[in-house]
């Protein structure tokens, strides 16, 4: 076992290299690329066995993943951001395949306006699509969790894609420590893939994904399928204690960092979490009782986990860096249903920030924690919160003059 | 191989491999048309499907196929045959299945994913030369939908969305020239009321590898308003009026299988269809005649 510095997409990369997996249908984009030069170079040097075929479209690529592993194969497959809005039809159709693949989403905000750095409205685009989807705080945890992905997709009692995702650039192109494991130590772990009775032979011919006539059917078939994936709740849990009793690390579906006695809760999800658990630090410092509830697992969402984490807890933070236009954040309202009609539920407080790679910084973290304490004093939820700043908000009025002054410049009409 | 396989109708196989009872419509050039090719490529294959007709061939829990089928969507067939065949050539590779256990990957397409919406999964699955067969039955028109006219509706042709006196404004995409201008293992037209010549095509693509295109017109009784009755006169007379030209790509070369002899004229085809009653009726439109005559007449001044 060794321990060197990785990039997330690395350690993707390096993920679906310990998972063995036979072929990967790939297709580029920014911020994701390097996963798919690195595992084409593996194949190419012949670190890797199988194939790596570069498709036309990310529609094209997953259903490509799609099809192969209903024939039998491990796959495994990367995007972000707009590829996997472009390929959004297959991540809707392929989970009713009941195919076991993984889809590493590198998180970067969706169009429009059109740009590169990270938030998480292209992973929650999936969100309802069947998917399992796990999400990273960590470039270790992407390792590991593509690892242990393959293990909850493949379960007999599971049988989903899953998506794991990193946010793009900060957990990317970051290079943190990563404990690389042996590949009989992964083998142990994730034995080879068992396609049980979904697969093309001549000898076992077998129609997939067929139509169906009318809702009667339709339905039994999407209940099916939701229920899968709420046994991957179950799953999950022991995939994470075989993974922990293996590897000696853990990575529960809701991590809990100096939350067991906090009055006051940040929940996030992602690699800013990290900034979030600096700021529990410093607030804990200062005396206040705060912590951190980070959520992995997003589907299935472990909402008996959140209810019991929360019991006792007063007030929470929901900062979602996504934003549900005319709604709001979508976590809190994930939270916020899971929570529903819990005795002594905490309140809840929702905030936006971080879209498209915009820092939160620790003092807004002290900030959103004083907002959260004040509107327990008066007993009132506070409305939702777009964190912005002045210093912001002036940069884009020095943009707006520039622009002003060149169309003047120029001769464009104003 | 195949010339000496099939050489008369008598060698064609007298039972057909696809099961009956399917929701097509009565008189379906395509099912006729697939009948014959599934007869020849046979049981060890995997249809990969895309939207349109022929995605109601399998609806749950009945299929007509002996062989293997998945449905993908409109767009990604062609992505969906690679996928399959990628995971069986690693399959095999690796020693996971023996030789017996591979299959053909086999795209069946309308042409609504052949002339449109697919074209770029088509052309990227032809650039990484795919082995595969790409069946398309094309009935000039999104025919699952009611008959709206698509890429390769044809000029002057009445459809649900082109209802006036002047039919459809466009000409038809030439996606035989589309496809060999990729330079791929084989393209083929094909008709299903043309046996012997859609037989043999089927066993040359068959004894290839690479990409091949088999492009079968697909007289469409509903769409094209005719009696299912007339469904083989209807697609003899395309090939005979020179509408529907049978040829063949391999090796770079186009070799026409069938040129008509005499050439009927184009209205022969025309006036058997609803969706050209407009240019006969109620007053014979001989402009709209004479445009779609010339097109055919220019095609056999540069191929005949």
């Amino acid at each position: 076992m060794s321990r060197v510095l990785l990039t997330g997409n690395g350690a993707a990369a390096w993920g679906a290299r310990l998972a063995a997996v036979d072929y990967v249908p790939a297709f580029p984009i920014t911020p994701q690329t390097e996963i798919i030069e690195t595992l084409a170079q593996w194949f190419d040097l012949g670190a890797m066995q199988g194939k790596l075929t570069l498709l036309e479209s990310e529609h094209s690529m997953i259903t490509a993943a799609g099809a192969a592993a209903a024939t039998g194969v491990r796959v495994f497959t990367a995007t972000s951001s707009q590829g996997l809005l472009y390929g959004m039809e297959m991540v809707y159709a392929v989970p009713g395949w009941r195919v076991p693949f993984v889809l590493v989403n590198v998180s970067r905000g969706l169009a429009s306006p059109i740009t590169l750095e990270s938030d998480h409205n292209d992973v929650l685009a999936a969100r309802d699509s069947g998917f399992l989807v796990i999400v990273c705080a960590t470039c270790q945890e992407v390792l590991d969790s593509v690892l242990m992905a393959y293990r909850l997709a493949e379960d007999a009692r599971v049988r989903l894609p899953v998506i794991v995702n990193l946010d793009g650039f900060c957990l990317s192109f970051t290079r943190e420590p990563v404990e690389i494991p042996g590949e009989a130590q992964a083998r142990r772990f994730l034995p080879a893939f068992d396609p049980g009775k979904i697969s093309f032979r001549a000898s076992k011919p077998i129609s997939q994904a067929v139509a169906v006539l009318g809702g009667t059917p339709y339905s039994y078939f999407r209940y099916e399928t939701h229920l899968a994936s709420l046994n991957a709740l179950q799953v999950y849990g022991e995939v994470a204690d075989a993974f922990a009793k293996e590897f000696a690390r853990s990575h529960p579906a809701v991590e809990a960092y100096r939350a067991d006695d906090a009055e006051i809760v940040f929940f996030m999800m992602g690699a800013f979490a990290t900034k979030a658990k600096a700021a529990v630090d410093r607030l804990r410092e200062a005396g206040e009782r705060v912590g951190l509830l980070r959520p992995r697992l997003l589907r299935p969402l472990p909402a008996q986990r959140l209810r019991a984490l929360l019991a006792g807890r007063r007030g929470v933070a929901v900062i979602d860096q996504n934003l549900s236009t005319g709604k709001g954040g979508v976590l809190f309202m994930e939270l916020a249903s899971a929570l529903y009609g819990m005795r002594d539920a905490p309140l809840l407080a929702s905030f936006i920030g971080g879209l498209g790679g915009r820092d939160i910084c620790a003092e807004e973290f002290y900030e959103m924690a004083a907002v959260v304490r004040s509107a327990l004093r008066t007993g009132e939820a506070p409305k939702p919160r777009l964190l912005y700043t002045r210093t912001e908000l002036r940069e884009v009025r020095k943009l707006q003059a520039i622009a002003a002054a060149e169309r003047s410049e120029t001769g464009g009409r104003r | 191989m195949s010339d000496a396989v099939i050489r008369r109708m008598k060698d064609l196989p007298s039972t057909h491999l696809l099961g009956s009872g399917t929701p097509m419509c009565a008189g379906c050039g395509g099912l006729g048309a697939l009948h014959e090719i599934y007869d020849i490529l046979g049981a060890k294959t995997v249809f990969v499907n895309a939207a349109g007709c022929m995605t109601l061939l399998s609806v749950y829990p009945f299929t007509p196929f002996r062989g293997s089928w998945l449905y993908t969507a409109m767009a990604s067939a062609p992505a969906g045959a690679q996928g399959v065949r990628d995971a069986l050539d690693i399959l095999l590779e690796k020693g996971r299945i023996p030789p017996g256990e591979d299959l053909a990957a086999v795209v069946l397409t309308g042409d609504g994913a052949a002339y449109g919406m697919g074209l770029s999964a088509t052309s990227g699955a032809i650039e990484r030369n795919l082995d595969f067969v790409y069946v398309c039955y094309d009935n000039e028109g999104y025919g699952n939908t009611g008959q709206q006219f698509s890429g390769a509706t044809p000029h002057g042709a009445q459809t649900s969305m082109s209802t006036g006196r002047r039919g459809y404004f466009g000409d038809k995409k030439d996606l035989f020239g589309i496809w060999t201008a990729h330079r791929p293992a084989y393209v083929a037209t094909v008709i299903g009321a043309e046996p012997l010549d859609l037989a043999r095509k089927i066993e040359k693509a068959k004894s290839l590898k690479g990409p091949r295109l088999i492009l079968a017109l697909a007289p469409c009784p509903t769409g094209w308003d005719f009696d299912p009755q007339h469904a083989v006169e209807v697609g003899r007379l395309a090939v005979r009026t020179g509408v529907w030209p049978l040829k063949e790509y391999v090796d770079g070369q186009i070799v026409h299988t069938r040129t008509p002899h005499p050439r009927l004229p184009a209205e022969e085809y025309l006036k058997t269809q609803g969706r050209f009653r407009h240019l006969f009726e109620p007053q014979r439109n001989d402009e709209l005649i004479g445009a779609i005559q010339a097109r055919v007449d220019a095609y056999w001044a540069a191929n005949g």
